[in-house]
């Protein structure tokens, strides 16, 4: 784990935490919406609120995807779970919601949670190998990538591996950099 | 009825969110670590293989269903109930799904995670 991946999973917390905010008070400013007008659910996405929350979940989904990239979604999860209290400290300082006792209580089980799987390793051996690599075996996998199948090695300038593509096997010193 | 609307709407955020947690993370195992790709083929080849990639779509129109089931339920109820009940039921129901179809080993370290945080959406709800 780099600081660069905790940095992602702290942006994957608080842009979630931050953008469910946001969310719920454009949602309570645009009133309920009726299983008879499903249309104001389109409305409802003018309301400025909503609109930066949704700008802050895009953030939140790119940094989503860089995690799940390098690490399980059974770590991901938990890890930035700790949303749930930057939630509730919104809910109660700045939406005004009531947090009663057991909701602190639940938050602090969760936080528990969470540092239980965050003690552990964010990646776990896969029973089926996808390309998902850590970085000792990347040049290997590099190279096995562009000998066998991989729909992207036909791509041209500038996208993966050329001077892999040509050579046959064993092409490490290629791949060095 | 608020309660029923509001459970059913969270319900069906957890069943589309587990779906789509899926879909996206088996996606994005396939397209490879993006830390070490950025520096080897930069940005846009990244961009490319997402967006060629079948599972990202399916993942995110799953997530879309979850979103708008979300935008409704948060409608109906406080979002310190609606977001962590959905987001933390989303968890439980992950931690079966990653290990049956993504065959991550969810070790006991991984279960009791999960048992705290479902004990914790109890209380949340309570």
């Amino acid at each position: 784990m780099t600081f660069r991946k905790y940095l992602v999973l702290a942006g994957v917390t608080v842009f979630s935490a931050v953008g469910d905010s946001m969310l719920s008070y454009g949602m309570k400013q645009a009133g309920n919406i009726s299983l008879h007008h499903l249309g104001s659910v389109i409305v409802a996405v003018f309301n400025p609120w909503i609109a930066v929350g949704i700008v802050f979940l895009l953030a939140f989904f790119a940094a989503y995807m860089n995690a799940l990239s390098w690490a399980d979604l059974t770590y991901v999860l938990p890890a930035t779970s700790l949303g749930y209290v930057l939630l509730a400290l919104i809910a109660r300082f700045m939406l005004h919601e009531q947090v009663s006792l057991l909701r602190w209580l639940g938050i602090a089980l969760i936080s528990g949670g969470v540092s239980f799987v965050a003690g552990g390793p964010a990646l776990t051996p896969h029973k089926h190998e996808e390309q998902s690599q850590t970085p000792e075996s990347e040049a290997a996998g590099v190279t096995e990538i562009a000998g066998s199948g991989d729909p992207y090695q036909g791509m041209p300038s500038g996208v993966p591996y050329p001077s892999v593509k040509s050579a046959p096997s064993g092409a490490e010193s290629s791949t060095d950099e | 009825m608020k309660h029923l609307y509001t459970w059913t709407a969270i319900l069906l955020v957890t069943v589309a969110s587990v779906v789509g947690d899926v879909l996206l993370s088996h996606a994005m195992k396939q397209v490879g670590d993006v830390h070490h790709l950025w520096r080897r083929v930069g940005v846009w080849a990244i961009v490319a293989r997402v967006l060629s990639n079948r599972n990202f779509f399916l993942g995110i129109f799953a997530m879309a269903l979850a979103f708008f089931s979300l935008l409704f339920a948060l409608s109906w109820g406080d979002v310190s109930l609606v977001s962590p009940a959905a987001s933390s039921l989303t968890f439980i129901g992950t931690a079966f799904a990653a290990k049956i179809f993504l065959h991550e080993k969810v070790d006991r370290r991984r279960w009791i995670a999960a048992l705290l945080v479902a004990a914790g959406v109890a209380l949340l709800a309570g």
